[in-house]
């Protein structure tokens, strides 16, 4: 019972919300409706499961002084501090001159940016030092990162102001980004939604069972 | 030592010091390059152009302080756009990092209109976690699913969400997204499903994966990060922090591109002296 009421459960409403698809009727629509409300307060219970997951690990790695314990302090300290000045300060927590929206503004922000920022440093490294023409596939993707790269900044623009219109770099990686990467986008598109399709039924039926508690 | 050999084993922070002072110096000392407006993006300003002027518009903003120089930018001009033909702004945020900044961008870009009143010309719904399923959900009414706006007010009390009720309300959704939710799945939840005509500005990295949509037409124009929004800038006659970060990106897309031949040209050369 404990497999077979999920896997039962799972397939009623994963047949149902594909019928709420193709049927608008009411009797259709708002039970449809209502488990869509229900999906959303679950996400938001996921979101409080998982807060208190990373505290629980963090805490744990803490006390037991785990390799790398003081960064896990430091996040559970940061978390558990965020948590409560928000609360503390309730309804428009985000205002100006709050204290939260001091730490969005001041602690959150640059250091998201910061993250994001490093990636053009590992990418220049990356570009010397791994990026390695050794077949003629890794050639074509080369030469149409450097086409794309190169044709998509105005620098380029700059310097090719004297090159006839169909020789201009910014038009053929144009070309390049409508055809050979617009066909292989879309195979690869069309690929994965026959995937996705393909692992719906699978779990709709009971045929796939990873998610009750890992097993296949 | 051969020097190729040596050249090879550079120390890697040589190059993060080249690539800091490449992107550093043309924001401290701007080239003012010239930048050419693309196909997407004048599809993707015509679109709002088209929209009749008083229009309410729905535009979700997806993403988060990391994405905040290539969307910020795009998402201010799209605002000014709208907000000159008078239309009104039903903006919100499906990422949950993300409702703090795109308020901030809402409220700064209305400022600079002052006749523009929040709840009447324009209305931040905030956040809502569920992804796909607020976007569905949306679809029954955009008070269902957020029931309360960004300050806590209630949607309902506001006189521009009576003019919101559900997609049919809207003649166009303009959507500025960094990754997961965003344009894909607004896309397949709400512009395949309503029939609500869509424009979208991503980041460079996730531009190519919406090229298909856009041919299709189920894009009608789409800005492809910070290059994206220069040339939007640029169509709207700004100059924005796009336009000026374009010429530290140049030189950052020349640099990388340097490193990928000169990588390559160093190991050619070191396996023809180790062959002869």
């Amino acid at each position: 019972m404990k497999r077979e009421v999920p896997l039962f459960i799972t397939a009623v409403i994963g047949l149902f919300m594909i019928l709420s698809f193709f049927v608008p009727h009411h009797f259709v629509s708002v039970p449809a409706d209502f488990l869509q409300a229900c999906a959303i307060v679950l996400v938001a219970c996921g979101y409080v499961l998982g807060g208190a997951n990373v505290l629980k690990v963090n805490v744990v790695g803490v006390i037991r002084q785990h390799p790398g314990w003081p960064y896990q302090a430091l996040l559970a300290v940061s978390l558990i501090a965020t948590l409560v000045i928000g609360l503390l300060e309730g309804p428009g927590f985000l205002d100006p001159g709050m204290r939260s929206r001091w730490l969005y503004d001041r602690v959150y922000m640059p250091m998201s940016a910061t993250m994001f920022a490093l990636l053009a440093f590992f990418i220049a490294s990356a570009a010397f030092r791994a990026f390695r023409i050794r077949t003629l596939e890794a050639g074509l993707l080369a030469a149409a990162a450097l086409i794309v790269m190169i044709g998509r900044v105005p620098l380029t623009n700059a310097l090719m102001q004297w090159a006839p219109e169909w020789m201009r770099l910014q038009n053929v990686q144009e070309w390049v980004m409508d055809v050979p990467q617009n066909a292989s986008k879309r195979a690869i598109l069309i690929g994965a939604a026959l995937g996705v399709m393909a692992t719906g039924l699978r779990v709709i039926l009971g045929i796939e069972r990873s998610y009750l508690s890992g097993e296949d | 030592m051969t020097t190729p050999s040596r050249l090879e084993s550079l120390d890697r922070r040589w190059l993060f010091v080249l690539m800091g002072l490449l992107v550093l110096l043309p924001l401290l000392f701007p080239l003012a390059l010239p930048i050419y407006p693309s196909p997407p993006v004048k599809a993707f300003r015509d679109a709002i152009a088209r929209v009749p002027d008083g229009s309410v518009i729905l535009m979700p903003c997806d993403y988060d302080p990391s994405g905040a120089p290539e969307m910020v930018p795009m998402t201010r001009t799209a605002l000014r756009q709208l907000f000159r033909k008078h239309c009104r702004v039903v903006m919100l945020n499906l990422w949950n990092g993300g409702s703090g900044i795109t308020d901030q961008v809402l409220r700064e870009t209305a400022a600079e209109f002052p006749q523009l009143e929040y709840g009447v010309d324009y209305v931040d719904l905030g956040y809502k976690a569920g992804n796909e399923a607020v976007m569905v959900l949306m679809g029954q009414g955009i008070a269902n699913a957020f029931p309360r706006d960004y300050n806590g007010t209630d949607t309902r009390t506001l006189p521009l969400m009576q003019h919101a009720h559900d997609y049919g309300s809207f003649p166009l959704l303009v959507n500025i997204s960094e990754g997961y939710p965003g344009t894909k799945e607004w896309v397949q939840q709400v512009q395949g499903r309503f029939h609500l005509p869509m424009v979208a500005g991503v980041t460079a990295v996730g531009a190519p994966e919406f090229y298909p949509y856009l041919q299709t037409g189920q894009l009608q124009g789409l800005l492809g990060g910070m290059a994206g929004a220069a040339e939007y800038e640029k169509l709207q006659r700004e100059v924005g922090t796009a336009t000026r970060g374009m010429d530290a990106q140049s030189m950052a897309h020349y640099f990388v591109a340097f490193c990928i031949l000169a990588g390559n040209a160093l190991q050619w050369t070191r396996r023809r002296g180790a062959v002869s």
